[in-house]
């Protein structure tokens, strides 16, 4: 689903977050992406959805070469990535129903199609209910399920997630882990980026380990 | 995709346009008002010039043929004279001033009643005013005319007004010109005004565009609320200008009967009229719509997420 064959990562100001690095995931895996912050754990995600582009060697996405993918494929590409923010980036204006429903208006899907989505990725992640709700009146942990519900409303099959735990305590934190392994459960990729090492071990997956923007242990 | 969801996703758009609309009535307003104010202005003067044109064709007496005869004619010869013209093709009215009608025209309307008292005998010739027919109103026409008249013996001399008539098309071939000049410049204006406006909104809604460009949007997709904003500044302020040469019309129709009854006339402002009316809506509709397209084009593809 996933290949890094050779990334390399400079960014304009010079620092080098990825130095040759090759990795794989395989259709249907769950993996970590774990090291210590500036290890390029947020790059090889922002890689992956095209947020960034390596500065030298191939990421493949879906057996699709990335670098092939010119700037106005990149809607179009992002759409098939459910993608969830540590800040979880929703529109505090918008009811909570108008947020997850986003990327299905995006891919102009009829309304009534829209509705019953939005319902089930709601149930999915235990806020059935809340839809009138504006993000701001939610807790953390709920904020954090509306955008874990925004990435998988779409039903993509690879979902990706940049420390989607980091503002929660261990209990919520838990909660949301085992909310991404249901996801892996019914067939979706998932890479998550994280320092949690608990969240890890509770969800015994496979592991990536990053120093300084090698891999440390695979 | 079927047109079913497409066109649901752009009313839905064009409802939300709307309500941000809504959400600041004075800044709408104000907009709006710039841009009527905008488009009010080349209309009003093509309001003028259209009615100055009407005022100076239909005033066909403009093209009259001023026959002064010799003072000796005995006013009966003034009247077979003028049966005699009736009869020409080439005119389409014939009317007799006598001297007696002329002295009396000129004491009412001169204010010189008492001075004209002390006058032994009235100075006036007998005057016949021509109209020419439609079709000999030609300048050459007019001046062939003129020289058969002034060889009949009773005719002293003949007056053909016609200089300030061209003077004045000329005046408004000008005016209409500069209209279409300052026209084009405020319509441009108009799209600029709304482009403005449109980069403002975009810059302060940089996140939710962002957040769409992650979630997979196209530049298109993020860009059509703005549009429909520009489309409903462009109407809104259309229809503001429609009421501002609406009002300046009805302000100014006294004053206009008034000058043209001194013509002889009942002719108050014609309007706009529906076909003109529709194209102003239409033209600020579609400025509006391009000054949100270039400024939204351009602003949003360099929104990138990070």
């Amino acid at each position: 689903m996933i290949r890094f064959q050779h990334v390399h990562k400079r960014y304009a100001n010079g620092r080098q977050a990825l130095a040759d690095l090759s990795f794989e995931v395989r259709a249907g895996e769950m993996v970590f992406l774990t090291g210590p912050s500036g290890a390029g754990k947020s790059t090889i995600l922002k890689l992956i959805a095209l947020i960034e582009r390596p500065t030298r060697g191939e990421v493949r996405v879906a057996e699709q070469d990335t670098a092939r993918i010119r700037r106005r494929g990149i809607a179009r590409y992002r759409r098939r990535i459910g993608v969830v923010f540590q800040d979880h980036k929703l529109l505090e204006d918008r009811p909570v129903f108008d947020n997850v429903a986003m990327p299905l208006v995006i891919a102009g899907r009829p309304r009534r199609e829209i509705d019953k989505l939005v319902r089930a990725a709601l149930d999915q992640v235990g806020l059935l209910g809340r839809e009138r709700d504006r993000p701001l009146e939610l807790s953390a942990g709920e904020q954090q399920r509306v955008g874990i519900a925004r990435a998988v409303v779409a039903k993509p099959p690879l979902l990706i997630a940049d420390e989607p735990t980091g503002n929660l305590d261990p209990q919520l934190a838990l909660e949301i882990m085992m909310l991404f392994k249901r996801f892996n459960d019914v067939g979706v990729t998932v890479l998550i980026a994280t320092h949690d090492h608990h969240l890890i071990d509770a969800a015994g997956a496979r592991r990536i380990e990053l120093t300084a923007g090698h891999q440390a242990e695979a | 995709m079927s047109p079913g969801p497409y066109f649901e996703r752009h009313a839905q758009t064009f409802v939300g346009a709307l309500g941000r609309l809504a959400r600041r009535p004075l800044a709408s307003a104000l907009i709006m008002g710039v841009i009527g104010i905008a488009l009010a202005l080349p209309l009003l003067l093509q309001l003028l010039v259209q009615n100055a044109r009407a005022l100076t064709s239909n005033g066909a007496d403009a093209f009259e043929l001023a026959v002064y005869l010799k003072p000796a004619t005995e006013e009966a010869a003034a009247r077979t004279l003028a049966s005699q013209l009736r009869g020409r093709s080439d005119l389409a009215a014939v009317r007799l001033v006598t001297a007696t009608q002329g002295l009396a025209e000129f004491r009412e309307h001169s204010g010189f009643g008492a001075a004209l008292d002390l006058l032994a005998a009235n100075p006036l010739p007998h005057v016949l005013l021509l109209t020419p027919a439609e079709n000999s109103r030609g300048s050459e026409a007019l001046q062939r005319l003129q020289s058969q008249l002034k060889e009949l013996p009773a005719v002293d001399d003949v007056q053909l007004d016609t200089a300030w008539v061209k003077r004045l098309q000329a005046m408004l071939d000008l005016l209409r010109q500069l209209v279409l000049s300052i026209g084009a410049l405020l319509l441009a204006g108009v799209a600029v005004i709304v482009g403005s406006t449109i980069r403002f909104e975009v810059t302060s809604r940089r996140h939710e565009i962002e957040v769409m460009k992650l979630l997979g949007g196209s530049n298109a997709f993020a860009r059509r609320p703005f549009l429909y904003s520009g489309l409903l500044y462009g109407l809104g302020g259309g229809l503001v200008c429609l009421t501002l040469v609406a009002v300046a019309r009805y302000r100014l129709d006294p004053a206009v009967r008034a000058l043209t009854a001194t013509y002889g006339q009942d002719a108050g402002l014609i309007g706009l009229g529906f076909e003109l009316s529709l194209a102003a809506l239409a033209a600020a509709m579609a400025l509006g719509w391009l000054g949100a397209w270039v400024a939204a084009s351009w602003q949003i593809r360099h929104i990138d997420p990070t």
